[in-house]
């Protein structure tokens, strides 16, 4: 416990803690709405097809700064969604093969830019690598004040169009017919996975912020039927596993904030598979039972009462 | 002679995707293709710090243990209800992440670095040489993917007429008696061995690239399943010849080459299909409207 | 339970093409099916019918083994399906496939004869002629090349018929084959149905439209969750049946009724 307190007495600590908590809960509030939206995997297709957006953003002005950053993964990340977009459209390829080609060829276009960069004059292009595996570790405080506009930015977004987000995830069709400009939200809501994702990966690594994204929703989504309730819960269960990940992570020498984060969302994710009321494994299998031995006395009356039918013949 | 075995080894790559990846594209998994190769990554530190080398069968094996646990656990949480996309997003993260934390706390016992794993070396791949009795036998990763491509071949050639039915018609397949569950773990198991062998010349990643992107290619080109595999393997060899001149003449990542490669013919195939291309198509309109 | 059913389940001395005895499927919580008991007479035309929801897609699944029962028995020939798949051809719902997959209209039907080709062997010449001819019975023989995304949604469904006539059973399972085809396909299926019954095979068809059903079908099973009645068209496709399937919804019962039912055609 002394140790928790002292560790949180250190400023720097206190920095990444907050950074990873409201990484977290952000994230969490998004993901609900790409899982409705049923593109759990776009957050991880995004995520890497940053990678050159980013490289691009570093090459033209040398600097490493999340908003420069930000702009790059954003061009990039419309590219990606107007290409996978263009694929399903125009050939006879389903959205999951198109996501996959858009990913690795992003990312293979990435990579080679990234070797660019190592070759070249690009001065500190030492921490480019670090930024693209996550080390919330190296956060400085410059970079939570960032963070914590973007996700301030993001929760506040997504509060205010609740609503317009709710009908688009649930129905575009009849969103778009009471004169919601749907093209528009949707793209809003792609741009703020963008920027999820981009504040994620500094922290967790381009493969694993999906896991910000998917699993805190996937989760909120076997304790309630309600979407706000959803949200909320999703956010929290996010905002959790980010202060969990880096409690540990900093009381065990050598262990990486991100996959700490991500593993303690899974944890999470496990109690609710396992726990949760009506969906979880454990009710499901009471009510399966309960189900099997209403179906069995019924039968038994049927088969009794067509017997007394037959005698009465 | 380091181009020779370069190229050999981004063939063989390239051809065992290539047979694989024509299945995953039309049963519609190209994502569960994803995440295998993420997945095995934490059997292949498990395999490295029990036996302390890169190269046995034991990774092969844990990479395969792994690679089944991901498709069986990805099926699991689809059968209670989440969405595929989404179960294969809880489930490729969290073992990636088990397998990232392994390498950080055995870090100086393994020497695998996350670079190394999502980028590859096929760069150096002539430098680790398998050596029988004195001889060189030449680089361990053809051995390895060549004993792969070969399994790969000889498991898809006996029951090809069975994988073509579960991918096409799964319900009838199933109701002719074809274990159609078996088949969908034998595929996956094929795919994640295809992974091991590749990870170290091609990084995972870029194993994805390989899988999808030509047979996707392929798709494009052709109305025949034996054509299209065919197509596949040829588009994804083609990638790793042109992606190899492409980086010695950029100086760059060679692997990120070949990706790129596959990418831009992909983008050809789609534009320019002679069957189903978006610029032969528009043509086409614009003479029957003329 | 009703009438209509202990008096069609009646033994017969010869052997059941298909014999189902409560048979019950549950998802989750709700069952889908209730212990339904039916046999069937070889060489007949049956029509499965009833509201949506009411199970008759399951009802062909669960007795093909496709999808797992909480309870009942289903034996074709007297045996276990399992051991009798060869006597067995299945038609699945059009929409179960995807089109765009790389193969011909010739391949599609090839696959029929995959079940009796064991787990090795490849369709050779012999398989070829067969399927070419099966393709020709269909009136599908100058498409055999055709790639299956550039046929209509009729041809489509003509080619899964083929395919059906391929596997050469003696007992058909037909989900909606008449969904989304034009009027001069459906001519032809009914008339391909009804060579097959004159060749002795029993063919069970999930159908929708019920003005055709006196027209098409032998017999007729209503289906909603339980077996609300099972019998001769004539007998069984009435109002009163009707009523208790679908629970007073249809229209079309009151006009169509009225009149008692002409007496069906296999009769």
């Amino acid at each position: 416990m002394d140790k928790i307190l002292s560790m949180l007495a250190d400023p720097n600590m206190q920095w990444i803690f907050l950074g990873c908590t409201l990484l977290g809960l952000s994230s969490g509030v998004i993901g609900c709405f790409s899982y409705l939206r049923k593109q759990s995997l776009m957050g991880d297709t995004l995520a890497h097809a940053a990678l050159p957006g980013i490289c691009i953003a570093f090459m033209l002005t040398g600097v490493k700064s999340i908003g420069l950053f930000l702009i790059g993964a954003g061009i990039a990340g419309l590219a990606a969604t107007l290409g996978i977009g263009y694929i399903t459209r125009n050939s006879k390829l389903k959205q999951d093969a198109a996501m996959g080609i858009v990913l690795s060829g992003f990312f293979g276009l990435g990579i080679v830019l990234l070797t660019f960069i190592q070759h070249g004059n690009y001065g500190n292009q030492s921490g480019l690598d670090k930024f693209m595996f996550g080390q919330a570790a190296s956060m400085i405080a410059s970079d939570v004040v960032a963070m914590t506009i973007v996700c301030g930015l993001l929760i506040s977004v997504c509060a205010l169009l609740f609503k317009q987000f709710k009908i688009i995830s649930f129905d575009p069709g009849f969103a778009r017919g009471i004169g919601y400009p749907v093209a528009f939200l949707e793209q809003l809501l792609m741009f703020l996975i963008v920027v999820a994702v981009v504040a994620g990966i500094q922290a967790v690594g381009v493969v694993l912020v999906a896991a910000l994204l998917i699993t805190p929703a996937v989760s909120a989504r076997y304790w309630t039927d309600r979407l706000g309730l959803m949200v909320i819960l999703s956010g929290l269960i996010g905002a959790a596993s980010g202060a969990a990940g880096t409690w540990i992570s900093a009381s065990v020498s050598n262990l990486p904030t991100g996959p700490v984060t991500v593993l303690a969302a899974t944890m999470l994710f496990g109690i609710s598979v396992l726990f949760g009321p009506k969906r979880g494994l454990v009710a499901k299998r009471l009510m399966r039972r309960k189900a099997k031995r209403r179906f069995n006395r019924d039968t038994e009356l049927h088969a009794q009462g067509s017997v007394k039918k037959e005698a009465a013949l | 002679m380091s181009e020779f075995w370069i190229l050999l080894t981004g063939a063989l790559v390239a051809s065992c995707c290539g047979i694989l990846g024509v299945f995953l594209v039309l049963r519609k998994m190209a994502m569960i293709g994803d995440a295998i190769s993420h997945s095995v990554m934490p059997g292949i530190v498990i395999a490295f710090l029990l036996s302390g080398s890169r190269d046995s069968l034991l990774m092969m094996f844990a990479a395969l243990v792994f690679g089944l646990l991901t498709t069986f656990l990805i099926q699991m949480f689809q059968n209670s209800g989440i969405q595929s996309d989404a179960s294969i997003g809880v489930v490729f993260t969290a073992l990636f992440a088990i397998g990232v934390v392994l390498v950080s706390l055995y870090a100086r016992q393994v020497h695998l670095d996350q670079d190394a794993i999502l980028y590859g070396e096929i760069a150096y791949v002539h430098w680790n040489i398998w050596e029988l009795g004195g001889m060189n036998m030449g680089p361990k990763a053809v051995w390895l993917l060549g004993f792969t491509l070969l399994v790969i071949v000889a498991v898809i050639t006996i029951f090809y007429k069975q994988f073509k039915l579960c991918a096409f018609d799964p319900a009838l397949a199933a109701a002719i008696g074809i274990p159609a569950a078996a088949f969908h773990y034998l595929l996956m198991g094929l795919v994640s061995m295809a992974t091991v062998s590749s990870f170290e010349s091609v990084g995972a990643i870029l194993v994805v690239g390989l899988l999808i992107i030509p047979a996707s290619t392929a798709y494009l080109l052709t109305d025949r399943l034996g054509v299209m595999i065919m197509l596949s393997v040829a588009a994804g060899v083609a990638s790793t010849f042109i992606g190899y001149y492409a980086a010695a003449l950029l100086d760059a990542s060679i692997a990120g080459c070949m990706v790129c490669a596959a990418g831009v013919l992909f983008a050809a195939a789609l534009l320019f299909s002679p069957t189903q291309g978006i610029v032969v198509k528009k043509l086409r309109l614009r003479r029957l409207a003329s | 339970m009703n009438v209509t059913t202990t008096a069609a389940a009646q033994h017969t001395n010869t052997v059941a093409p298909l014999a189902i005895r409560g048979l019950s499927v549950a998802y989750q919580k709700k069952p889908v099916l209730r212990n339904v008991s039916f046999e069937v007479k070889e060489g007949e035309l049956i029509g499965v019918i009833g509201p949506n929801g009411a199970g008759k897609s399951t009802l062909m699944k669960a007795a093909l083994g496709l999808i797992p029962s909480i309870g009942g028995e289903v034996l074709v020939y007297g045996k276990s399906y399992k051991q009798q798949r060869k006597l067995i051809g299945y038609v699945p719902q059009r929409e179960s496939v995807d089109w765009d997959f790389p193969t011909n209209a010739l391949d599609v039907v090839l696959m029929g004869r995959y079940g009796h080709l064991g787990w090795f062997r490849r369709p050779g010449a012999k398989e070829k002629a067969i399927a070419v001819e099966c393709l020709s019975k269909v009136g599908m023989a100058d498409y055999a090349d055709r790639q299956i995304s550039q046929l209509s949604g009729g041809q489509q469904q003509r080619v899964f018929l083929a395919r059906a006539l391929a596997q050469d059973a003696k007992l058909y399972f037909m989900d909606e084959p008449f969904a989304g085809v034009d009027a001069a396909t459906e001519k032809a299926i009914i008339t391909l149905l009804q060579e097959l019954k004159l060749q002795g095979k029993t063919v069970i068809v999930v159908h929708h439209d019920l003005a055709t059903v006196q027209d098409y079908f032998d017999s007729v099973l209503l289906l909603n969750v339980e077996l609300q009645a099972y019998g001769p068209t004539a007998q069984t496709f009435t109002q009163e049946h009707l009523q208790r399937t679908y629970g007073g919804r249809l229209a079309f019962l009151d006009r169509n009724l009225q009149s008692p039912p002409p007496s069906g055609k296999g009769e």
